[in-house]
């Protein structure tokens, strides 16, 4: 969807403010709300597409007034009451007022680091062949999704080169609202002014693109 | 405190109360996860110690000076990241599909994600403040340089900056040009030279000797 976290490109946000200490969290808070965002991600109910898509749907103030972990909070309440894992009068109250959901448990501590270690890949195997190859051509397609989309706004309806196959991966725009239907994966390589004319100092931007991103180019000319 | 609450507080408290007030919603959410059944608490405190002592840069360090020390890991590395970063006991979560981007005298690779905050933890930990933030994340995908030069990091002009979008699971580790005057050091000594910033592409290694002239602040 189309909304202020796509900041690739926007101008006026100032200079950044470099943190350069080795400090993770800032607050205890903080390292709670981490630590329970990623234990609950494991109990099923929801994958980190939707997740992002929560977070990318707040209301554009509060997202960019709220502090990151605020955010991760704000979703993980979102999905909590979503899944039916509480209900807002359990939230409110911080009460609980009834047993959890049937068979819906996050990971034991026993088990989470051998399941961290081998993390949630996103690779799928392969069950079509790749429509394109590198070094080809391919224009992304011009896109305005209500739902969950990877293709950043500064990035549609632009001219790339294909430089890297990724295999098949789980499609982030199909699985952030149903089942998982994955896709090839390319990494793109744009020219900086093809995306922003002069008035850029990089030389190229890589993108990773899943097929339905992409067009081909029949006639790649200059 | 509830929700309610909280809401009205948002924007116009100051600082104090607005984090304790965090520290209440996260709390009382806490328990009630707990008291539901959804979460075991050391699954909470195991994740908080192996984010905060274990898992960081140190660990990408070790990757980039054994890639300096040793051109067949490199070469690895650089075909396979995922294999080669794993062979060290790095992997997992947020290192799933990993690729290695190399520096070299004509380009510089710097990596952002412009649409949330994807990241590399095993070998970076968890993203800086900056990297998740909307000055970052706007910025250096149109202007790099400039991004740069507020790191202190000031390239030739010929030297062209590839920016790199983490916009999907694959992650990205910025491998350095290892600087002058390293030549005979151990890996365990180039390692330590090795700055999360230059991993991200934010920065260059500095030579041991330029390192008072050439640090930011």
């Amino acid at each position: 969807m189309n909304n202020v976290h796509d900041m690739g490109g926007m101008q006026g946000y100032g200079p950044i403010q470099i943190d350069d200490s080795s400090i993770v969290f800032h607050h205890d808070w903080e390292r709670r709300a981490f630590a329970l965002t990623v234990v609950t991600n494991t109990a099923g109910q929801w994958n980190i597409d939707r997740s992002r898509s929560i977070r990318e749907s707040l209301p554009p103030l509060k997202y960019l007034s709220n502090t990151y972990y605020q955010i991760w909070l704000d979703a993980l309440e979102t999905q909590l009451l979503k899944t039916g894992m509480l209900s807002r009068d359990e939230l409110e109250s911080g009460q609980a007022k009834g047993p959890g959901l049937p068979g819906v448990k996050a990971l034991d501590a026993h088990q989470l680091p051998a399941a961290l270690n081998k993390g949630w890949p996103s690779q799928r195997p392969t069950t079509a062949p790749a429509r394109f190859a590198i070094g080809q051509h391919v224009r992304t397609i011009q896109s305005n999704p209500r739902t969950h989309t990877r293709l950043p706004g500064y990035c549609r309806d632009k001219q790339g080169v294909i430089t890297a196959l990724h295999g098949m991966h789980v499609f982030p725009d199909k699985s952030a609202i149903g089942p998982d239907e994955p896709q090839w994966l390319y990494t793109v390589e744009f020219a900086a002014r093809e995306i922003w004319g002069a008035e850029t100092s990089a030389s190229s931007v890589s993108l990773n693109c899943w097929e339905p991103y992409l067009l081909e180019v029949i006639d790649a000319g200059n | 405190m509830s929700r309610h609450e909280h809401h009205h507080e948002h924007g116009h408290d100051h600082e104090m109360s607005h984090l304790s007030a965090e520290d209440i919603r996260v709390r009382a959410l806490e328990s009630l996860l707990v008291d539901k059944g959804y979460v075991d608490p050391a699954a909470l405190d195991f994740l908080i110690e192996t984010y905060e002592t274990k898992i960081g840069p140190h660990n990408g360090a070790k990757v980039v000076a054994r890639a300096w020390c040793d051109p067949k890991f490199k070469a690895w590395l650089l075909t396979d990241a995922t294999a080669a970063i794993a062979s060290m006991g790095f992997s997992g979560r947020g290192g799933e599909h990993m690729i290695v981007l190399e520096n070299t005298p004509e380009v510089h690779n710097v990596v952002v994600c412009t649409l949330c905050s994807c990241y590399p933890w095993p070998v970076l930990g968890l993203p800086p403040v900056w990297y998740k933030s909307a000055p970052y994340r706007s910025r250096v995908v149109i202007d790099p340089r400039s991004v740069l030069a507020e790191f202190g990091c000031q390239l030739p002009e010929h030297v062209q900056i590839k920016v790199w979008d983490s916009n999907s699971e694959l992650r990205y580790l910025v491998l350095p040009m290892r600087p002058e005057g390293t030549t005979g050091w151990s890996e365990t000594e180039l390692a330590a030279i090795v700055t999360r910033d230059a991993m991200i592409g934010t920065n260059i290694v500095s030579s041991p000797a330029m390192k008072t002239d050439a640090s930011h602040e």
